[in-house]
């Protein structure tokens, strides 16, 4: 299929979306029993009866997911419900344990709220929230022998229960209109906030590529001036930041396809693939689905108390947006620098590389410089790098002591990258140190002012900006261990001339 | 020996801490006579020997140490066979389940395990416990000891059967309608059902969540009360459990006072479909209560004539949802599963091979009722006429502390009967139902045998939710009164089997 152009689709259509965000908590035991949530742990080791949904059991509520879904309400800026309920969600696949899950419906815990985020020219938009509810996850099913690793085609398929029960909060926004062109940017920009917010709140370190939090991007158009939405698609487990906003775009462009062409869009769920950035056709959806909601009678009604709900309130951390505006303080960066650093999701590891002892310039050079291109190069996080803070605090340490210049500094940085082992290691098995031993480079200065006697001959001369070349061949011959102020000073000294 | 199984579960107790009989002479006597009847009762899916007579050894142990044995301790119980067991089979009555070994004890089981009571076997009922006759059951009706050819009522009438042929003096059911109530009526035997939450959940597989509730069967009124306070109490698995002190069921059980009690009689529980002698048996009843001092009065309950209804909605619609999870994945009978079938395909044919007849009609009832464009006016609607029924009840224990009513309509039914009539077997529960909506507590006790049949009659007494004592006070003076009268009690007139 040729896809319209975004910018073609962008003239006659006008996207609307809705974003619907699963974070799984991270609570120590799960939402509904007392089972580790533990992640890599052998299929099926952490399960009991309730979270395999064995005749009799019952679900009894954890207590912190409540309590982390308020949090992320109250930092949604939603209401909190005085009362609210669990609901079943009925319907039958092998990964869940008792074919229903247990929800929550028409009462949500958390609900009309909205999340401010900063697009990358520093304006901010602002997307409603519609609520968030607390729920449980399913089962993890492996499809093994089919083509595509679906169900459908698979000669089995392999079932770990492990994941059943664990909590999750389902975060919906409501339409999300008037982005238009920057539609996907607004997604992966909202995406990107709730990951900094789930995280400052520390309720969950929300890592997409972990599962710890997934994105269904809801897309419709509609033509200018119209009021009425068009059929949407629903595009689910998109699961990192680039791919959101890849799938909003490309979504866009075929909705426009389908729609210029005179075709209607069918409601259904569609796949992303990470490799192309395209989606295609998963379930359609012939008739609404029918869950037959009811009220979970196997629990209780929750009913947060005003107090507590203050209490959690004010407790609540420092949140990103106002954090990023101290660091940008702290850290004395430009409006159009610290928005780099945000584009480049370098916060946490510039912060993180500061609290490990390396001066603020520093930590930002490494993280936006060498790093931040090499994230780019391979479309990986910054913070996915094979890297810690720490590690590029040490770095920044040597160059401080002298014992590394700027160019073996890179080096150390890639061969840690390279898994070569810690800072020091890397210096030591490599023999990459600074050659600061004067005798040691004595050698080398006499012999590079033998072997460029002209020059040498130059620089007596008064000509001083000649000793470039000089320096340089030191260099060489040292294999850039040198330090080079040094190398400089020691041929002025040999040859006579004061700096 | 045969006179052990005639003992009531507090003689038992006290024979045996008294060191006149060992647990083990006693649990053995029991499964002799299950051995010897059960052939012909069918009261049992399950006989657990093994572990009966281990569990009757370790109180004789105990007891041998000189260590404290709790009122039940070596007292037989049949256990109704929807209550998991961990290591023994556990069908409720359902061919999805045959062969399922739970590997948890409910915590009801424990309760029971921990106060030493010997659990005899599981008992048969109504397929997840749906029926009110035990026909219903995959593995072939139960025989009501008055007359085999009748049904024991249900679901529960396995329980039931247990106690009234003399198999074991405790047994334990559940009521999500009057499934503990009803059997308990037309076998003669008492049936409690506590108020919702009294007792755990956790372990109860699961009919309709929010009206199922365990509790005590026993021939006497005070057995009934010591095995309720073994068993009641609160449960951090199970969040719908009452955290409260249990109400004094044993001593009220010994109170046999009734004087100065009000007591309502409910003008809806009467008329057309109640049979004369059901009738006749309990307007005495009434008369003996005013005898004994309480003081008798009518009550209205209009909207009680809109419990049934409303229960063939939220049962059925809880049960849908209850029941998906029999799909063959991971426990279970699993049909169909040839190597080509898909996953899908494999759970509709496990479901239709392992469901019968009623538990279909129910699950698709409450599939039905829940759907969208639909649940307003059925799932809806009944929890309003639920909310009208706790309202009835509220404004009648202003006026009175305790409602009584027949039980049930009729007399046991002959085995088939009903079979192929779903809404005459639904009207056995008439006069129970309202008290699963509301949540509250009732009792059925026999009060006499039916004239034209010569079959038990039971009393129902409905207290307030957490006022449990009051059906033991009313039910242990009523009791009293009618085997004064009688000279003997009403299970000495059962044929002998």
């Amino acid at each position: 299929m040729n896809l319209v152009s975004y910018e073609d689709a962008l003239a006659s259509y006008d996207p609307v979306m809705g974003l619907e965000v699963h974070v799984e908590l991270g609570t120590k035991t799960k939402m509904f029993c007392g089972c580790s949530t533990e992640l890599g742990a052998e299929p099926n080791s952490q399960t009991c009866p309730t979270c395999l949904g064995l005749p009799g059991s019952l679900p009894v509520v954890n207590a912190i997911g409540v309590e982390s879904a308020v949090k992320i309400g109250l930092a949604l800026n939603c209401e909190i419900a005085e009362w609210c309920r669990f609901a079943r969600k009925n319907y039958f696949y092998p990964d869940m344990p008792k074919n229903f899950q247990t929800s929550q419906y028409d009462e949500p815990i958390a609900f009309n709220g909205y999340l401010d985020v900063q697009l990358e020219d520093g304006s901010t938009f602002r997307v409603e929230i519609e609520r968030a509810h607390m729920e449980e996850d399913t089962g993890k099913s492996t499809h093994v022998g089919g083509a595509t690793g679906r169900i459908h085609g698979a000669e089995y398929s392999l079932l770990d229960y492990n994941r059943a029960g664990i909590p999750l909060i389902e975060i919906v926004t409501k339409p999300i209109v008037g982005a238009g062109e920057r539609a996907p940017e607004v997604a992966k920009a909202y995406v990107t906030e709730l990951r900094e917010l789930i995280r400052a709140l520390g309720v969950s370190e929300a890592r997409m590529d972990k599962g710890q939090m997934r994105c269904d991007v809801n897309l419709s158009l509609r033509p200018h001036g119209r009021e009425k939405f068009g059929t949407r698609s629903e595009t689910k487990n998109v699961n990192s930041l680039r791919s959101v906003e890849r799938a909003a775009r490309f979504e866009i462009q075929r909705h426009a396809t389908v729609l210029t062409d005179g075709g209607t869009i069918i409601q259904e769920t569609r796949h992303f693939h990470e490799e192309d950035g395209s989606t295609t056709s998963g379930r359609v959806k012939e008739e609404a689905e029918d869950y037959r909601y009811f009220p979970e009678p196997d629990l209780v009604p929750i009913a947060p108390s005003r107090a507590w709900v203050e209490e959690l309130r004010a407790g609540l951390p420092e949140l990103p947006r106002l954090r990023r505006a101290r660091l940008q303080a702290e850290w004395g960066l430009s409006d159009k620098d610290m928005q780099s650093v945000l584009n480049a999701g370098a916060v946490e590891p510039i912060q993180e590389t500061i609290a490990a002892g390396a001066p603020a310039d520093q930590a930002r050079k490494w993280w936006m410089g060498e790093l931040a291109r090499r994230a780019n190069e391979t479309g990986t996080e910054l913070s996915e790098q094979p890297i810690t803070p720490a590690q590029v605090a040490r770095v920044a340490a040597l160059v401080a002591e002298g014992k590394l210049n700027d160019k073996l500094a890179r080096q150390v940085i890639e061969a840690v990258l390279a898994g070569e082992g810690e800072p020091d290691e890397v210096v030591e098995k490599r023999g990459l140190a600074v050659v600061s031993d004067d005798s040691a480079l004595g050698a080398a200065v006499d012999q590079a002012i033998a072997d460029n006697e002209a020059i040498a001959a130059k620089i007596r001369d008064g000509k001083v900006a000649a000793v470039g070349a000089l320096v340089g061949a030191v260099m060489k011959a040292t294999r850039g261990q040198a330090d080079a102020a040094r190398v400089k000073d020691l041929i002025l000294e040999k040859l006579g001339v004061s700096a | 020996m045969t006179e052990l199984i005639r003992f009531t579960a507090a003689q038992t107790a006290s024979a045996i801490a008294k060191g006149e009989v060992s647990a083990v002479e006693v649990a053995q006597a029991h499964l002799d006579r299950i051995d010897a009847v059960d052939k012909k009762v069918n009261a049992f899916l399950h006989v657990d020997t093994e572990g009966a007579l281990s569990a009757a050894k370790a109180v004789d142990e105990k007891r041998a140490k000189g260590e404290e044995l709790g009122p039940l301790a070596g007292v037989p119980l049949a256990l109704k066979d929807v209550f998991t067991t961990k290591g023994v089979p556990t069908t409720c009555g359902s061919k999805i389940l045959e062969g399922w070994i739970p590997p948890y004890d409910a915590t009801l089981t424990s309760r029971l395990k921990d106060a030493g009571v010997v659990i005899l076997g599981k008992t048969n009922m109504d397929e997840f416990a749906m029926g009110s006759s035990t026909e219903n059951s995959a593995y072939g009706p139960t025989g009501n000891p008055w007359d085999l050819t009748r049904i024991p009522g249900g679901s529960g009438g396995g329980s039931a059967a247990a106690l009234a042929a003399f198999e074991a003096p405790l047994a334990i059911g559940t009521d999500t309608g009057g499934s503990i109530r009803q059997p308990g009526a037309v076998t003669g035997t008492v049936g409690v059902k506590p108020t919702y939450g009294a007792v755990s959940r956790f372990g109860l597989v699961a009919f309709s969540s929010s009206l199922d509730q365990g509790g005590p069967c026993a021939r006497t009124v005070l057995d009934a009360a010591l095995l309720h306070e073994a068993i009641a109490g609160h449960d951090p698995l199970d969040s719908t459990s009452i955290d409260a002190p249990v109400p004094a069921v044993v001593e009220a059980a010994r109170m046999r006072d009734v004087r100065g009690m009000r007591i309502g009689v409910v003008k809806e529980f009467a008329g057309e479909g109640y049979q004369a002698g059901v009738m006749q048996r309990f307007n005495e009843s009434v008369e003996l209560l005013r005898e004994l001092g309480a003081e008798v009065v009518e009550v209205s309950c209009p909207s009680f004539t809109l419990a049934l209804p409303a229960y063939y909605l939220i049962a059925p619609s809880e049960c849908s949802s209850n029941l998906a999870r029999f799909d063959a994945m991971r426990y279970g009978l699993r049909v169909g599963d040839n190597g080509s079938r898909s996953a899908e395909e494999v759970t509709a044919l496990t479901r239709e091979a392992g469901f019968g007849p009623e538990v279909k009609r129910r699950i698709m009832l409450g599939t039905y009722a829940l759907s969208s464009g639909y649940y307003d006016a059925y799932y809806g609607s009944a929890q309003k006429v639920r909310t009208l029924i706790s309202r009835s009840f509220d404004e009648a224990f202003a006026a009175v502390d305790v409602l009584v009513s027949p039980t049930t309509p009729t007399t046991a039914f002959p085995i088939g009967e009903r079979a192929d009539d779903p809404m005459a077997m639904y009207l056995a529960d008439l006069c129970t139902i309202p008290s699963n909506l509301a949540g509250n507590a009732a009792m059925s006790l026999p009060c006499g045998l039916a004239p034209e049949d010569n079959l038990p009659v039971g009393l129902q007494i409905i207290a307030p939710a957490m006022a449990d004592d009051r059906l033991y006070r009313v039910g242990g003076a009523v009791e009293a009164a009618l085997n004064d009268k009688w000279g003997h009690t009403l299970l000495e007139e059962a044929p002998a089997l």
